[in-house]
């Protein structure tokens, strides 16, 4: 029998995913030295620096900043930023009236290769359903106080996707 | 619209003189640590793997990790830490059960070995085991 998930019946995380990777290496699907530079430019490769790159782009070059909003995709990939979770990308622009927040309420999805992995407020549930409600007051928590004149629009990516 | 020279090169010193270090530096890893313990970076590696090999998609992931959320959700367990990498490991055990020649018997198997070892067994992903079937 398989012990249920999410329950105190099932060995740990770390046990499971050890024995998880041993059996996938004994099947020849594994490689811990492929799987090690994988990891590796995750954790040091990519971040929010790829993306705050695309936009000072942005700010300097207009014609950039014009293919940017048309194609994010494609623009984006000028840089070489490209692959998992980055195929779809959709760049909206912030101004004087307009802020634009970003939320997957499933599961979390995130543009990798431009952002990196979601940090664990992204990820965190509270965050994924108050955003949608009370969005004025959740950035104001985290530090971002907007005026009652700006208008705020949250983009659900998981509602975009499908 | 056309950007004049000097702007452009202006620009290409503000784009490429992010610096990677020091106060001034780009964000790297949004003032955290990418992965809070190894296991989370080996099971995000292992379903990247899988999808690079094309046992099963990218799309395939999320659909079981949005499945793998809502149950967690769904318990109510409001007491417990919210660990997205749990909801991961369930999602990935899924799909590793249905797309490859490992079952979730096999890993439940592996993992009781695992916690039946001695203490202080000093364990290294990188090596094959023999635990002496």
């Amino acid at each position: 029998m398989t012990a249920q998930p999410h329950s105190g019946g099932r060995a740990s995380a770390p046990i499971r995913t050890e024995a998880l990777e041993a059996l996938l290496t004994e099947k020849g699907l594994v490689n811990a030295g492929a799987l090690d530079g994988l990891i590796n430019r995750f954790v040091n490769d990519v971040g929010p620096m790829n993306g705050a790159r695309v936009v000072a782009r942005a700010w300097v070059d207009a014609d950039f900043r014009e293919r940017l909003l048309d194609d994010g995709t494609a623009a984006v990939g000028e840089f070489g930023f490209s692959g998992p979770q980055g195929e779809h990308i959709v760049v909206v622009p912030n101004d004087d009236k307009q802020h634009n927040v970003v939320v997957c309420t499933l599961c979390s999805c995130y543009p990798w290769p431009l952002l990196g992995l979601p940090p664990d407020w992204y990820k965190d549930p509270a965050y994924r359903s108050r955003i949608v409600r009370e969005p004025r007051l959740v950035l104001s928590e985290m530090g971002l106080d907007l005026e009652d004149d700006i208008n705020i629009t949250v983009w659900d990516s998981s509602a975009e996707n499908r | 619209m056309t950007l004049t020279c000097a702007t452009q090169a202006d620009g290409e010193n503000l784009v490429d003189g992010l610096a990677a270090e020091g106060p001034a530096a780009a964000p790297r890893s949004n003032g955290e640590l990418v992965f809070k313990a190894p296991w989370e970076g080996r099971a995000f590696g292992l379903a990247l793997t899988l999808v690079d090999r094309g046992l099963f998609t990218l799309a395939d992931l999320q659909a079981e990790l949005i499945i793998a959320i809502a149950e967690w959700e769904a318990l109510g367990q409001s007491n417990e830490e919210y660990e997205y990498y749990e909801c991961w490991l369930v999602a990935l055990e899924r799909l590793v059960d249905r797309s490859t020649a490992v079952g979730l018997s096999d890993i439940d198997q592996r993992s009781e070995q695992y916690v039946a070892r001695p203490h202080g067994h000093d364990h290294d992903h990188a090596h094959d085991h023999d635990h002496g079937h």
